[in-house]
């Protein structure tokens, strides 16, 4: 029950785009098609949930036992960093039609403050290993949940009859905006 | 290239949040108060200036291929200095900035800076580059912070203007979606003016 707790809270009431503010910039970057969305959103979930599992281990056995905790920071992505690369580089080789398909997007991963903020994030709730995965997981649908629903409407919006000096990305962050108004509505269900 | 030219173009031209669209998590979410977006500003263009300052005294030593990982090592480490120096001296605005300090490093303009710019050049202009990039990026993050803190809470720099209640919705993170929104069609305004 407390694991469904987490995916909720981070799915809905704290979406991590919506509401922390984490990983904005692809989420208006490249969510102007919902294929690509979707690409974005496997990359993000893969890259994500193994990056809190192993900051999460490197955290507590190695520098919380050194008390070099002042680290975090670069070590955490210093972690990410060359996860990214060994996941590029795994994919090319077991799998090339996924490689293609999220290929483009893994370099981005790195600067995506959404990967590094659910590791830190799961390291200030002291979270045990179990439940930060969880979290992760949780925290990477809603990445996915906001990023492709908000290019679909993209895709509806290009159609619209916008005023001119609104086109693209301003009247994106007012969507944006509405969505995260939406989003409120779920607060207090848990 | 004309070093008035260089420092200017974060400004408006080239404004990081307005125009180039990055760094945009730490713009909309510590931006809920003035002095708030003032202090991240002032944290990520020291982030900036040192790192694009070490990137290009060292940038004929580091090998291509593992040029991204240094840059960030570099940043990192610049990042844990404005971290531990802002625990120590402004802990209130510590507090407030939270989640979004440690998170500089993964901020776009930073390395962004780094790779387009502090890579290429001499250290003299990445100097004036990482100040004037960063002196734009303060900018917006202030513009945002005192528009969203006069709508949503009536204050400017913390000073009550009116009494009562405000606009809550500005400083809820809707707000600051919606208010992002617009500057982003006064910047484009103001810069086709100049054009």
């Amino acid at each position: 029950m407390e694991y469904v707790l987490i995916i909720i809270a981070a799915v809905f009431i704290s979406n991590i785009v919506l509401n922390q503010f984490l990983g904005v910039c692809p989420f208006i970057g490249v969510s102007s098609k919902v294929e690509t969305a979707i690409g974005m959103t496997g990359a993000v979930t893969f890259v994500m949930v193994i990056a809190t599992l192993v900051t999460y281990l490197i955290f507590h056995s190695v520098l919380v036992p050194l008390d070099i905790t002042y680290m975090r920071t670069i070590t955490f992505i210093l972690v990410i960093a060359s996860l990214v690369q060994l996941v590029e580089i795994i994919l090319k080789k077991i799998s090339p039609p996924l490689y293609q398909a999220l290929g483009i997007f893994l370099p981005l991963i790195t600067t995506n403050c959404a990967v590094l903020g659910v590791a830190v994030l799961a390291i200030q709730k002291d979270f045990n290993l179990l439940e930060s995965t969880v979290f992760a997981i949780g925290n990477a649908i809603g990445f996915g949940l906001a990023l492709i629903t908000f290019s679909g409407i993209r895709e509806q919006l290009d159609l619209m009859n916008v005023p001119a000096r609104m086109k693209g990305v301003p009247i994106a962050f007012i969507v944006a905006g509405l969505m995260a108004l939406a989003f409120m509505g779920f607060a207090g269900i848990v | 290239m004309n070093q008035w030219k260089n420092f200017s173009k974060g400004f408006i031209k080239e404004n990081a949040v307005f125009v180039l669209f990055l760094g945009l998590c730490p713009t909309l979410g510590v931006t809920t108060s003035a002095i708030n977006g003032l202090g991240m500003g002032l944290a990520t263009t020291f982030v900036l200036v040192m790192s694009n300052l070490v990137v290009s005294l060292v940038k004929n030593m580091i090998p291509d291929k593992v040029r991204i990982p240094a840059f960030i090592v570099i940043i990192a480490t610049f990042v844990t200095v404005v971290e531990l120096v802002m625990k120590g001296y402004v802990p209130v605005l510590f507090d407030a900035l939270g989640l979004f300090i440690p998170l500089i490093v993964v901020n776009c303009v930073v390395l962004g800076r780094a790779e387009a710019f502090a890579s290429k050049n001499t250290v003299w202009s990445s100097l004036v580059d990482g100040t004037g990039m960063g002196f734009g990026f303060t900018m917006a993050l202030t513009v945002l912070g005192a528009v969203r803190e006069i709508l949503g809470s009536g204050a400017f720099f913390g000073m009550k203007m009116i009494s009562g209640d405000a606009m809550l919705l500005f400083i809820l993170p809707p707000g600051a979606f919606i208010a992002l929104g617009y500057l982003i069609v006064l910047a484009n305004m103001i810069k086709e003016k100049n054009t």
